[in-house]
């Protein structure tokens, strides 16, 4: 029941003793406030971290080669070797693990501008890859299309770029699909302009400065052979990747002559570990967010009971008074938990709202910032907060409930006596 | 109305026990104008407080209006002192942080009467005690005398059957004091039962019976008649101290 004169009793109480309520509600107010802004950077710098990987599948692996660290049947040691093509195919009709399989070439990187159209020239990074390549490491098409499954079997000499390409290839208003740019002397129609979802970088550069080509094209233009300089690979659902890196690197070997136990000859990556450490980061964030949360709960917690003993102490000799003049010790005790309760709400709700206020201004700035941050979208754990609120409540309850029951259950002359 | 029959009051302090009241055997019939005297330490508080339900009583038994005041639980006694009793204190004892109206309709708050009701029956007690302009001043923006009429008010509000003041001159002038005993006096006039704890003997002769208490007993009771050889003795009294 909403007891009017009770809460004008209260609110004239605390207002007439501003210091005391201001200090009582400033212990709640912190410790919400800061549980709210450090959980909600913890979150923030999660989110920000996730956010660059989260589009990447985590089931993926990726493969390069390196010398050989281990002669092996007549073969030296420091052998440089490659995949082939023939690897590929033997994988494909062979390992069924595989879901997805998107051989890699790498263009020319030495040759300093190796793109040009008229009088613009830059360089960038140029891949020869498979169409199942955008479904390991995710891209979007801003303008036109993703290369796909004809032009690799046409063979035809068409283009994805990345956005940075498009600034420095193009003038501000031209639209870049259907135009043609000349890459290490070949002409490559621009069918697509891409935007990587992903941060994760594998193969070096700048992902916005990349030009993608089909492979057969890359194969066929530059005089590949059947060199494969990386592959990606995901695994099917059940299949743990790092399992099947483990086969695939075990198959390779045996098709390369290259020894079991040579641990360098075979570069390779596993997203999933990656994952696995990064979950492990996270935790270690959310473990320190809530010890340090906890921390402030506490010390919150213990303000506030302090600060209500102390107003107990001042107030014995008020309450003696009212029990004088005919208030019940039920009376008494109500008053004083209503206005420590009272007090708790109001300050946590208002550490709440600013917090969530602090971070949702952080989120603006973060977001006018460009997405090009580790840090982003601090949200809060409601949950988290709510919860700590409760606590902060009881724990006001109970602070203003023990030496309440004190005060009322010494002898009111006892109570008016005291001197303070 | 009021009856003590061998009351005894000890203080216990660590290992000892002060015995303050030594068995009182007093009866205060209602209407009753009383004062109670004796040097300091001689217990008067001690019984006025006993007498209000603000201390309790080691032995005998007390009567108030009938019922035995004894071993109630504190709501109880909480009905009882906002029902039956009035206090007035030496130090006023208002409630700093309201002004004067508000702390003369507190103990109707307790009593449930809505507020806007219990801040007009406190006016009319204000104006009663010729403090109106004063309603919405703090105690601390008051004179010792405004302080008391506004806590003798504040006494008054529930309207109680007897009317427990300890020297509630104390802190007064003489002047004030005897307006205060003015105001005390027409109360009584109302048929409420008055009783005061006092030191001064000029306040005390201005009451109906005098309580002398000596060694936690009572020494003697000076009725009304015999209040003139009181002031009498009182005069001899001056002339020796
Ligand atoms: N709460 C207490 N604890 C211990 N001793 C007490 C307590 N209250 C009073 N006393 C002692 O009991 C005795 C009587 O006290 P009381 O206050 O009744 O005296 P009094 O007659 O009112 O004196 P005064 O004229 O000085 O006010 C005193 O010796 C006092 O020290
Ligand atoms: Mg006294």
């Amino acid at each position: 029941m909403f007891d009017l004169d009770l809460w004008s009793e209260i609110i004239s109480a605390l207002k007439k003793n501003r210091m005391r309520s201001f200090m009582t509600a400033f212990g709640v107010f912190w410790g919400i406030f800061m549980l709210i802004v450090m959980s909600g950077a913890g979150k923030a710098l999660e989110n920000g971290v996730l956010d660059g990987v989260r589009a990447f599948a985590t089931n993926s692996a990726f493969f390069w080669t390196e010398r050989t660290s281990v002669p092996y049947e007549g073969f030296q040691r420091g052998r440089r070797w490659n995949y082939e093509t023939s690897d590929m195919d033997y994988i494909r009709d062979n390992v069924k693990e595989v879901e997805y399989l998107s051989p890699r070439l790498f263009g020319n990187q030495q040759a300093g501008n190796n793109t040009i159209r008229g009088e613009r020239a830059g360089a960038f990074n140029v891949f020869g890859d498979y169409p199942d390549y955008f479904k390991i490491d995710r891209w979007t098409p801003v303008k036109g299309r993703l290369i796909n499954d004809i032009d690799m079997i046409q063979e035809r000499k068409v283009c994805n770029i990345g956005e940075r390409v498009v600034e420095v290839m193009f003038g501000k208003d031209e639209n870049p699909i259907g135009q043609y740019l000349k890459i290490s002397g070949v002409y490559f129609q621009v069918v697509g302009v891409i935007h990587a979802e992903t941060r994760i970088n594998i193969g070096g550069g700048k992902k916005e400065e990349t030009i993608i080509i089909p492979f057969s094209t890359m194969r066929k233009a530059y005089n590949y052979g059947n060199r494969v300089y990386f592959f990606s690979v995901t695994s099917k659902p059940g299949t743990k990747v790092s399992d099947l890196e483990e086969k695939l690197k075990t198959l390779l070997k045996e098709r390369h002559k290259v020894a079991p136990e040579d641990q360098q000859a075979i570069g390779s990556f596993n997203i999933e570990k990656e994952f696995v450490k990064f979950n492990a980061l996270f935790l270690g964030i959310q473990v320190l967010t809530w010890i340090v949360g906890i921390g402030t709960l506490l010390a919150g917690v213990i303000g506030v009971s302090n600060i209500m003993l102390v107003i107990i102490k001042e107030r014995t000799q008020e309450i003696g008074i009212q029990r004088a003049i005919g208030a019940t010790p039920a009376t008494v005790i109500k008053h004083i938990v209503a206005e420590s309760v009272f007090l708790t709400v109001m300050a946590g709700y208002i550490g709440l709202s600013l917090g969530v206020g602090l971070l949702e201004v952080l989120n603006r700035i973060l977001l006018s910032a460009g997405d090009e941050m580790f840090f982003k979208n601090p949200e809060v754990n409601l949950t988290m907060a709510l919860s700590a609120l409760g606590v902060l409540v009881i724990s006001g309850i109970i602070a203003g409930l023990i030496p309440a029951k004190r005060a009322v259950s010494i002898k009111p002359i006892d109570a008016i006596r005291d001197e303070g | 109305m009021i009856r003590l029959n061998n009351i005894h009051k000890s203080y216990e302090m660590g290992s000892n026990s002060l015995h303050v009241l030594k068995g009182i055997d007093l009866t205060i019939e209602q209407g009753d104008f009383v004062s109670i005297m004796g040097s300091s330490g001689s217990g008067k508080s001690t019984l006025l407080n006993i007498l209000g339900m603000l201390d309790n009583y080691d032995k005998g038994t007390y009567h108030l209006s009938g019922n035995l005041i004894a071993n109630m639980s504190e709501k109880k006694a909480a009905k009882y002192r906002n029902d039956m009793v009035g206090f007035v204190f030496q130090s006023f004892n208002l409630i700093s942080f309201k002004n004067a109206m508000e702390n003369v309709a507190l103990p109707l708050y307790y009593k449930g009467v809505p507020r806007k009701k219990r801040n007009l029956i406190a006016m009319e007690y204000l104006e009663k005690l010729g403090l109106k302009e004063w309603a919405n001043h703090m105690p601390s923006e008051m004179s010792g005398g405004q302080k008391q009429r506004v806590a003798i008010a504040r006494a008054l509000i529930s309207e109680p059957k007897i009317i427990l003041a300890d020297e509630p001159t104390g802190a007064l002038d003489t002047a004030t004091s005897y307006e205060v005993m003015e105001i005390l006096k027409d109360i009584n006039a109302a048929g409420i039962t008055v009783i005061i704890v006092t030191h001064e003997h000029d306040i005390a002769a201005m009451t109906s019976q005098i309580i002398r208490l000596k060694d936690g007993r009572i020494h003697e009771i000076i009725r009304n008649g015999e209040l003139k050889q009181f002031q009498k003795s009182y005069m001899k009294e001056l002339e020796t101290a």
